[in-house]
């Protein structure tokens, strides 16, 4: 990697993890402090690597000056660092002078109490997913705003309120009791969960932005797993939903950018050391008792990993929507299940369902009644291909269903125009 | 929207002896059915089943095996939904696979206290 490359890189890798241990050491109402120390480490190095060339280990080198400027900065502020010094607990007897912790233990450490900061239900939860990539996984503004297909600015303000509203309600940087673990893995769940859908379904077209999106899902999630106290089994259930989603990824565009939907995909494309990881999250999620709607959303992404079309499949899949929906209502869990219930009992049970589903205003929900019209009744099935792509927003999805239509629209011209033989 | 109670009624003493096969395709049918009212999202509670042996308290503390013993149609089991109408209640009632083995569902607006 070149100098080019590495600083961003590091940027990446490596802020979010310095901001972490010294937010835990100041108190989340200075995580300006924090960031702006970081911020002028990665100046600095940028300015004398540039100079100098890169030091033998930039990563090392980072530390040192990070280290160097928390010492600086708490010098000049006798005050604040008095303050906040009550409550540090690195600083030795022998040395009254702060030394900044970088271990690797207590990066983790201080990266697992941030994330339950940074998923606090105070804020709303799309704020909670830019501040889990900001803070956690070291996005500046200009990529969050990217990611949610948004300006900078809206994104800027965005995140300052979320800051504020953290240090207003004095949000303690510490890994939750063990007696309100539960409530609080499960937000932090729901958020890690909304950001890597984030990336798996956004219609943005940069891949590379999406596909750092899940990643950084699922390291959050892997550090959740790692760690005893927050290893439990919707977490690991979690997991095991975004390995089994991610073995698709490589799969999903052609060369062009363009979706390629489940059934036109090359399995050989498929990721098979991720959907082992995804069997073997799988797995440890069945240690527990409860079922969360991740071991569902897994057990049906778990089915979908073998493309072939057999009832055993289909009729589990169909078992797993029906009992995902008894947990939790969703538009695309009901249109999911409807489609499941196509290809157990056929197309003409599956439309008296989906017409009772009525989601009229949502273009997926037409193209589930095109697609179960489909050689049913062809010109139904194209005026709700029609309805389909007059409210799909995105331009790749308009692709698919003009594809849908044109088919559709081949099929009963030949009908028509079908020889007397 | 109003929520409804749905009551599932059959004879427990007709009720047919069933296999472990047919026992889970029964559990398939009250799952797409009650998955059906799900994907509506008019599903407010599942509900539960009850176990057939109960007793009832009557005045001057007179207790009774029951309910089975007297009445020909025990309650077997209840479902919370939510629908605009009695009849739109009524049509989620349809396809309930308690008809299909001589039970009935009774559907009865809830009022709220």
């Amino acid at each position: 990697m070149d100098q080019a490359e590495l600083i961003p890189h590091l940027f990446r890798t490596e802020y979010r993890k310095i901001v972490s241990v010294l937010c835990r050491l100041f108190g989340i109402e200075h995580i300006e402090i924090a960031e702006d120390i970081v911020s002028d480490t990665f100046l600095i190095a940028s300015e004398l690597w540039g100079l100098k060339g890169l030091p033998e280990n930039p990563t090392a080198w980072l530390y040192t000056v990070a280290k160097n400027k928390t010492k600086d900065y708490l010098k000049r502020n006798t005050l604040f660092a008095e303050n906040i010094s009550k409550g540090i607990k690195y600083s030795t007897a022998t040395s009254e002078e702060l030394e900044l912790d970088l271990s690797v233990k207590n990066i983790n450490d201080s990266q697992l109490a941030m994330i339950f900061v940074v998923c606090h239900p105070c804020n709303p939860a799309e704020a909670q997913i830019g501040l889990a990539l900001n803070l956690l996984c070291g996005f500046g503004v200009d990529e969050i705003a990217s990611a949610f297909l948004t300006n900078k600015k809206v994104i800027y303000k965005r995140l300052q309120r979320a800051k504020e509203k953290l240090r207003t309600e004095k949000i303690e940087i510490e890994q939750p009791t063990l007696a309100d673990i539960d409530d609080r893995l499960s937000v932090v769940l729901m958020t890690l969960y909304l950001l890597f859908n984030e990336g798996y379904y956004s219609s943005n077209h940069d891949v590379t932005l999406r596909k750092d999106l899940c990643f950084e899902a699922m390291r959050l999630t892997y550090l959740l797993v790692e760690n005893e106290q927050t290893n439990k089994s919707p977490a690991n259930a979690l997991l095991s939903l975004m390995c089994f989603q991610s073995s698709r990824f490589d799969s999903r565009h052609d060369q062009n950018g363009e979706i390629v939907l489940y059934q036109d995909q090359d399995t050989d494309l498929w990721n098979r050391e991720l959907i082992a990881k995804g069997e073997y999250f799988l797995n440890r999620a069945s240690e527990g008792t409860k079922i969360s709607k991740y071991h569902l959303e897994a057990a049906i992404a778990c089915w979908h990993t073998v493309k072939t079309d057999t009832t055993e499949k289909w009729e589990n899949v169909l078992q797993l929507y029906n009992q995902l929906l008894l947990i939790e209502y969703s538009p695309i869990a009901a249109l999911n299940r409807t489609y499941a219930l196509a290809k157990v009992n056929g197309k003409r049970e599956a439309i008296i369902e989906a017409e009772k589903i009525n989601l009229a205003d949502n273009h997926l929900y037409h193209s589930l009644l095109g697609e179960l019209y489909t050689d049913v009744d062809n010109e139904k099935a194209i005026s709700h291909f029609q309805n389909a792509f007059t409210l799909a927003k995105s331009t790749a999805d308009k692709t698919i269903i003009a594809n849908r239509i044109l088919k559709c629209t081949q099929k009963t011209g030949a009908d028509m125009g079908k020889p007397l033989e | 929207m109003k929520d409804f109670l749905l009551v599932f009624r059959t004879d427990y003493n007709t009720m047919p002896k069933a296999s472990p096969e047919e026992m889970q395709a029964s559990t398939k049918r009250w799952m797409d059915w009650i998955g059906g009212i799900a994907a509506q999202n008019k599903l407010v509670d599942r509900g539960n089943r009850l176990v057939p042996a109960g007793q009832v308290l009557k005045p001057d503390n007179v207790i009774a095996d029951g309910p089975y013993t007297e009445i020909k149609e025990s309650i077997v089991g209840y479902s919370l939904v939510k629908a605009d109408s009695i009849q739109e209640a009524t049509e989620l009632a349809k396809g309930c696979p308690i008809l299909r083995i001589g039970g009935n569902v009774e559907i009865r607006e809830i009022s709220v206290l």
